[in-house]
């Protein structure tokens, strides 16, 4: 997986599938390195397949199938000879609910690094600050990192979750409504750390909060569905990628009257 | 509910009015009572289920007792009490009253020469290794006093052993009737009575007896139920559970996984082989859950076809070089339980890596680790405290279990204690079972003793599964 260019991803002709129900058609997309990338859409319209696609996540449903190419620097993630661990470990994921694992704080951090082998207290300890430090957890926890990470807060339990995929150095940090199950303040706090990320690290952010998106991103993707009337009264429901553009754009000047609507609230 | 002030709306037609609602609720309400009290009276009917249990076994493992002795313990010991007596009070005693057996005693026990030598060698040329009194050293056995005789006893040959000796062949205690511990407490006047009409003062006696003491533990199989205890069966049993614990959970843990982690993913269900994949594994399920049903006889004779004839090179312990036992080892047991339990440890591990969030499964993944690593250190620990419960209840049933152990092949005399895995054995349930089909009383005084400890065992190793099983919880929680 060598880098070139600005675009992190390159999306061709993605069909996803669950079975034999078509979840996503078509999408193409290129999204930038080192900039915050916003998904956005009604429910059901895809925007979390497609973000679990770029990092292989969607190989964990049996059933989930995938058509077309996900370029990641310009190597197809999909391709026969891509190990899913290696792709996972170079982008890394965070999720809707904070799901620290049932150990220490210290664990929490160090459980990424000692996958790949990492040893030795005074380089784990290292990691773990300097993880902690860059999701702003650290003045917070750091006299007392033997705490069970289930014992945090919401708020610090995702930054926790931040920091644990940080631990790793992933190129790519996707968010899967990172801030939903959350208070104004730690989605505040969470976005406030993004906007640091982003220095390092590549975003691609789904969200539903449409505010949310408008703050941090500096793309924004709309997804949108689309309905068939099947033989026997039977409705299909799939998602498109109905309009991408850069977030100030596509939110001040839309160029479909659907994300008009959607981003009036009208529909969602 | 009067309070309700608000004005009704027109009532639907289908709906009831006020009078019939508030009839309805009455009933509707008094159903639940009904059904609480039902619920109730199971549990208390469970509750004496046990109590009855217990005062049972308790009512027969301890009670009055009418002795006759050939000889009165107060003759021999002092006070009569041979667990108190020192090893010389021993020794004089077995001197005193069976002079020619202390020869024998020793002859057996410690000489070194051949049989047909011990009148005529000397004794310092058959007790090289022992001590024994310098007067004594130059005399042949026969011409041994008493003091030397019991001298050379009390230094040389264990208390348990000269212990045994007196019970068995001086004091001779003979229990000519029991009484239950009911009839010893209340009703002891007219056992008295009886005694004293009865039973010859001068020869029998009426003593108290908790048949379930620290020598039952300890003493081997015997015919007679005041000797007899339950050490070859514990030990028996001890040894199955645990080989029974150590082959069924590794194995049965094993399968979970698989069924759980690994044949689930098996493909996409479109396929052909996708399809016949996710038939096979819901296959295999179906007859995992079946055979959690399975009568455990059934068990036993797969055992007794399988490891005692079939495999009895490898159950005898033959590949190893153990030559003195056919199949019917304690391996062939423990092997045969491992079967019987592992449906159970199979379905309740498997529910137990169910119920874990797969939230946590997705952190694990989406930090690079590969599906043996989230295995490992996040699917097995957030399961184990349900694999654990699947284990206590396998391991209960192991213990409990009698059918398959008989006919797997338990010995029913067994005189050495089990050893290995190779060696024959008995066990509590079927040591219980023997005694209690005896007629005489006492024996069934030792069952109800035996199923004392064989309770006390099961809930000494349940409780240290369970207090294992809590550290895990207490590990997954904040």
């Amino acid at each position: 997986m060598t880098e070139n260019g600005a675009h992190a991803f390159e999306l061709r002709g993605v069909n996803i599938y669950y079975g034999s129900k078509k979840a996503v058609e078509d999408v193409n997309l290129s999204i930038p390195r080192q900039k915050i990338t916003a998904f956005i859409g009604p429910s059901g319209c895809g925007k979390s397949t497609v973000l679990r696609s770029l990092n292989r996540m969607n190989d964990l449903i049996p059933s989930a199938r995938i058509e077309g190419g996900v370029f990641f620097g310009g190597q197809n993630l999909y391709a026969d000879n891509v190990d899913p661990v290696e792709v996972r470990r170079r982008i890394g994921m965070v999720f809707q609910k904070p799901n620290p694992f049932p150990k220490s704080i210290y664990d929490n951090v160090a459980y990424g690094p000692r996958l790949l082998g990492v040893r030795g207290k005074a380089v784990l300890d290292e990691i773990v600050e300097h993880s902690l430090k860059g999701a702003f957890l650290w003045d917070e926890v750091r006299g007392d990192l033997k705490k069970s990470g289930l014992a945090l807060s919401g708020g610090q339990q995702q930054r926790l979750c931040i920091a644990r995929t940080i631990a790793v150095e992933p190129e790519v940090i996707l968010m899967d409504e990172p801030a939903s199950a959350l208070d104004p303040i730690a989605t505040q706090a969470i976005e406030e750390l993004m906007k640091v990320l982003v220095q390092r690290f590549t975003i691609v952010i789904v969200t539903h909060n449409m505010q949310q998106a408008q703050r941090v991103s500096d793309y924004t993707a709309f997804y949108s569905i689309r309905k068939k009337e099947e033989q026997g009264g039977v409705e299909n429901r799939w998602g498109v990628l109905a309009e991408y553009a850069p977030t100030d754009r596509l939110f001040s000047n839309p160029a479909s009257e659907e994300t008009e609507r959607y981003i009036r609230g009208e529909f969602g | 509910m009067s309070a309700m002030t608000t004005p009704a709306p027109e009532n639907k037609p289908y709906m009831p009015d006020e009078a019939a609602f508030r009839r309805g609720l009455a009933g509707r309400h008094r159903r639940g009572r009904v059904w609480k009290i039902f619920f109730i009276l199971s549990i208390v009917m469970a509750l004496l289920s046990l109590v009855a249990l217990f005062l049972n076994v308790v009512n027969s493992a301890a009670g009055l007792i009418i002795v006759e002795y050939n000889v009165d313990p107060a003759d021999v010991v002092p006070n009569g009490d041979i667990d108190a007596a020192s090893p010389e009070q021993l020794a004089a005693a077995i001197v005193a009253y069976e002079p020619n057996r202390a020869l024998v005693m020793i002859r057996d026990n410690l000489s070194s020469v051949a049989s047909d030598q011990f009148s005529t060698a000397t004794i310092s040329q058959q007790l090289g290794s022992y001590t024994y009194p310098e007067s004594a050293a130059d005399k042949t056995p026969r011409d041994l006093t008493p003091e030397e005789r019991s001298a050379i006893l009390a230094q040389n040959i264990s208390v348990d052993v000269m212990k045994q000796f007196i019970i068995d062949e001086i004091v001779g205690l003979n229990v000519l009737e029991t009484y239950s511990l009911y009839e010893s407490i209340f009703n002891r006047a007219a056992v008295e009575e009886h005694f004293a009409a009865e039973f010859d003062q001068e020869t029998t006696r009426l003593e108290f007896r908790m048949w379930l003491r620290p020598s039952f533990l300890t003493s081997g199989q015997s015919s007679d139920p005041v000797l007899a205890g339950i050490r070859t069966a514990l030990i028996g049993t001890l040894w199955i559970v645990a080989i029974t614990v150590l082959v069924a959970f590794p194995i049965g843990v094993g399968a979970a996984i698989y069924l759980e982690e690994y044949a689930s993913l098996f493909g996409n269900e479109n396929t052909l082989s996708g399809k016949f994949m996710k038939w096979f594994n819901r296959f295999i399920e179906t007859n995992v859950r079946n055979l959690a049903g399975v009568p455990s006889i059934i068990y036993g004779l797969l055992g007794l076809a399988i490891f005692v004839r079939a495999a009895s090179d490898f159950t005898s312990g033959k590949f190893l070089g153990v030559t003195d036992s056919n199949g019917r080892t304690i391996l062939s047991a423990s092997l045969t339980m491992a079967l019987l339990i592992l449906p159970v440890i199979i379905i309740n591990a498997q529910e137990a890596i169910r119920a874990i969030q797969s939230s946590i499964r997705e952190a694990s993944y989406g930090l690079g680790a590969t599906k043996w690593q989230t295995i490992w250190n996040q699917v097995l620990p957030a399961a184990m405290p349900g694999i654990l419960t699947g284990t206590i209840l396998g391991m209960s049933r192991a213990i409990g279990e009698t059918a398959p152990l008989v006919i797997v092949g338990a010995s029913t005399a067994i005189f050495v204690d089990p050893s290995s895995p190779f060696s024959s054995f008995t066990a509590l349930p079927i040591q219980i079972y023997q005694w209690t089909a005896r007629p005489q009383a006492e024996f069934r005084a030792i069952a109800a003793a035996a199923i004392i400890v064989l309770l006390v065992l099961l809930l000494v190793l349940n409780a240290s599964a369970i207090f294992l099983r809590q550290y895990f919880r207490r590990k997954l929680q904040a």
